[in-house]
């Protein structure tokens, strides 16, 4: 029997739903209204919420201090890089994880989780004097390849999990039918995991878009991604509220943009397999 | 020619043994089921037959040509599958169209040929559908008709019938058979329903812990059972057995007797008993009978009869229809 919701229960689940959405909201909205603010009312106490001196000045400041468009391309192909690197190898990874599993998968599959349990501070002086002695400090492959190794755990699990829905018979099915290997993946694996290829593909290039522990450290100025265009604006001459907000919102935007575009194939990505 | 033959065939996981030596000669044109209790080993024999497996030793000849290191889709097969197995992404069309696209057939040849095989299956108006718009009869009809399409030299169903209702069962029961017999080729059917078996082979292989227990026409199984197990395995309801000693013949280790092979006599002849639970059907009664030291037996009557519970009845078996077993379950012939 379908569970009567009457109408007064309605509209306080939809308060609250709204009401908890606001509060993990709340922080990028005051982020955005921060950007707009002078410096002295940014830090002002009691805070001003709307009613305050709109200014877009910060943005200004921010754009003729240091080159937005520099470290955004970097993001760009730095996510977007380490994110194609990663699938690339992902999918023949997780495929054979899937399909072909042998006595040692789980093994292997839960030794590539553990290497994401361990800080990654634990390794910044090694991992740093290889980047030193290969030339790989602040160059953008130095920084795809870090990002891409440190998400290939997660990327695989992800398509590992998608790939394990997918009936055996099926793929079974087309090498009856003739398809070779390279076929298989081509014609039935890929499109029937659309939908887990496409939200592990955006999951990804978030996490690489936001990553800054290793972004900071390895990089300065050429290869500097967009988390190094902020940091610069929280430095040791003073914090200034304002034109480091105005400086996140910039980085986020694009981000935030296009995880609007694809909530839609996120959230069927992310609970794929969980309601059939 | 589709003529399949196995020779010694064996298939291990590990140290587990799930194909013993299996020796099977299926002739082309024919209808084979592969019969038996879950887990003993008839679907792995398919995969085996089909390349989805690897032999651990032994040969299979198909049209007298060793393929054990064939990959499936050389072997010249086509197999149906109890899921289905068909492509979600791809239309009815496509589905059917799969195994001729990847044969790099000419595209003309292909629609040529996928609308001859929707034809036959009374697929054509449903051919640009995606598979999750059909019925479970249509898809699996899709099923078959992506098995017939590529011409092969055998088709292999895997339970291609049990995740349909049973009305619909008995429909495709009829359909695959009257396709098989139409197309004369060689079909190897897997099922656990002994109906299944008995109505749709010409040959029926009784496969129990991974040894083929015996390979003949239905009815041979039904009237000469091999030994105890196929005895048991086929018909319904189950063949009873009552150990020779208290049936008075002290030779035989068990006796058999059909239920429907059971006569209920005149009083003072045969083996008394009391009925302990009467079903009428209809058209059959059949009747569960404590007989005492013989165990309970069940009877199969034709027609009617008015008995019910605790009523004293008097069973006699056809002579000529008893089965008689030594004490490790082969029969012994007379």
């Amino acid at each position: 029997m379908a569970r009567k919701v009457t109408s007064r229960r309605l509209i306080v689940s939809t308060a609250a739903a709204w009401l908890f959405g606001f509060l993990i909201f709340l922080p990028i909205l005051w982020m955005v209204l921060t950007s707009f603010k002078t410096e002295l009312e940014a830090f002002a106490m009691p805070p001003t919420f709307l009613f305050f001196h709109w200014t877009t000045e910060n943005y200004a400041t921010v754009q003729s201090r240091s080159d937005y468009v520099h470290h955004a391309l970097n993001s760009i192909m730095v996510a977007g890089g380490s994110t194609l690197i990663a699938l690339l190898i992902a999918v023949p990874a997780a495929w054979s994880m899937a399909f072909a599993p042998t006595k040692r998968t789980k093994d292997v599959l839960l030794w590539m989780l553990s290497t994401k349990m361990m800080p990654p501070v634990g390794v910044l002086v090694p991992i740093y004097l290889i980047y030193r002695d290969f030339g790989l400090l602040d160059t953008r492959a130095g920084l795809i390849l870090i990002l891409c190794l440190g998400n290939l755990p997660i990327v695989i699990w992800m398509l590992f999990t998608y790939f394990k829905e997918i009936p055996k018979d099926i793929l079974e099915a087309a090498r009856m039918d003739g398809a070779t290997i390279g076929r298989e993946l081509v014609y039935v694996l890929a499109p029937m995991a659309v939908p887990g290829l496409a939200s592990t593909l955006l999951l990804n290039f978030i996490l690489a878009w936001n990553e800054a522990f290793w972004t900071l450290n390895l990089s300065t100025l050429d290869a500097a991604p967009l988390t190094v265009f902020i940091a610069s604006y929280s430095s040791p001459e003073g914090l200034f509220w304002a034109k480091l907000s105005a400086a996140s919102t910039l980085a986020i935007a694009p981000i935030i943009i296009l995880g609007w575009f694809t909530q839609r194939q996120l959230v069927r990505g992310l609970t794929f397999g969980a309601v059939k | 020619m589709g003529q399949i033959t196995l020779q010694g065939v064996r298939k291990s996981f590990g140290p587990v043994n799930i194909i013993k030596d299996a020796n099977l000669d299926i002739e082309n044109g024919a209808f084979v089921v592969f019969v038996g209790p879950s887990g003993c080993g008839k679907t792995t024999l398919l995969r085996l037959i089909a390349g989805l497996e690897d032999v651990t030793g032994g040969q299979i000849l198909i049209d007298g040509h060793n393929v054990v290191d064939v990959p499936p889709a050389k072997r010249g097969l086509s197999m149906v599958f109890q899921s289905y197995a068909l492509y979600p992404h791809m239309s009815v069309r496509g589905n059917i169209a799969f195994g001729l696209k990847m044969a790099g057939l000419p595209r003309a040849e292909i629609d040529r040929k996928v609308e001859a095989a929707a034809a036959t299956l009374n697929l054509t108006p449903y051919l640009d559908r995606k598979p999750r718009d059909l019925s479970g009869g249509q898809r699996q009809r899709v099923a078959i008709g992506r098995a017939i399409v590529r011409e092969p030299k055998a088709f292999l169903f895997d339970e291609p019938l049990s995740n349909l209702d049973a009305a619909l069962r008995v429909q495709m029961r009829l359909e695959v058979t009257k396709l098989q017999k139409q197309l004369g080729t060689t079909a190897v059917y897997v099922t656990h329903d002994q109906v299944e078996a008995m109505t749709m082979a010409d040959k029926i292989v009784v496969l129990n812990a991974g040894r083929i227990e015996q390979y003949g026409s239905p009815l041979e199984l039904y009237e000469r059972p091999a030994n105890l197990f196929v005895a048991g395995f086929i018909g319904s309801p189950k063949m009873n057995f009552v150990s020779g000693e208290a049936a008075g013949e002290p030779g035989v280790a068990t006796l058999g007797v059909r239920p429907e092979h059971l006569k209920i006599g005149k009083e003072g002849e045969g083996w008394p008993g009391t009925v302990s639970v009467a079903e009428h059907l209809g058209s059959d009664t059949f009747l569960y009978v404590d007989a005492g030291k013989l165990g309970t037996l069940t009877v199969r009557a034709i027609g009617e009869f008015s008995l019910k519970a605790g009523d004293r009845v008097w069973l006699s078996p056809d002579p000529a229809r008893l089965h008689r077993f030594d004490k490790d379950g082969g029969v012994i012939r007379t």
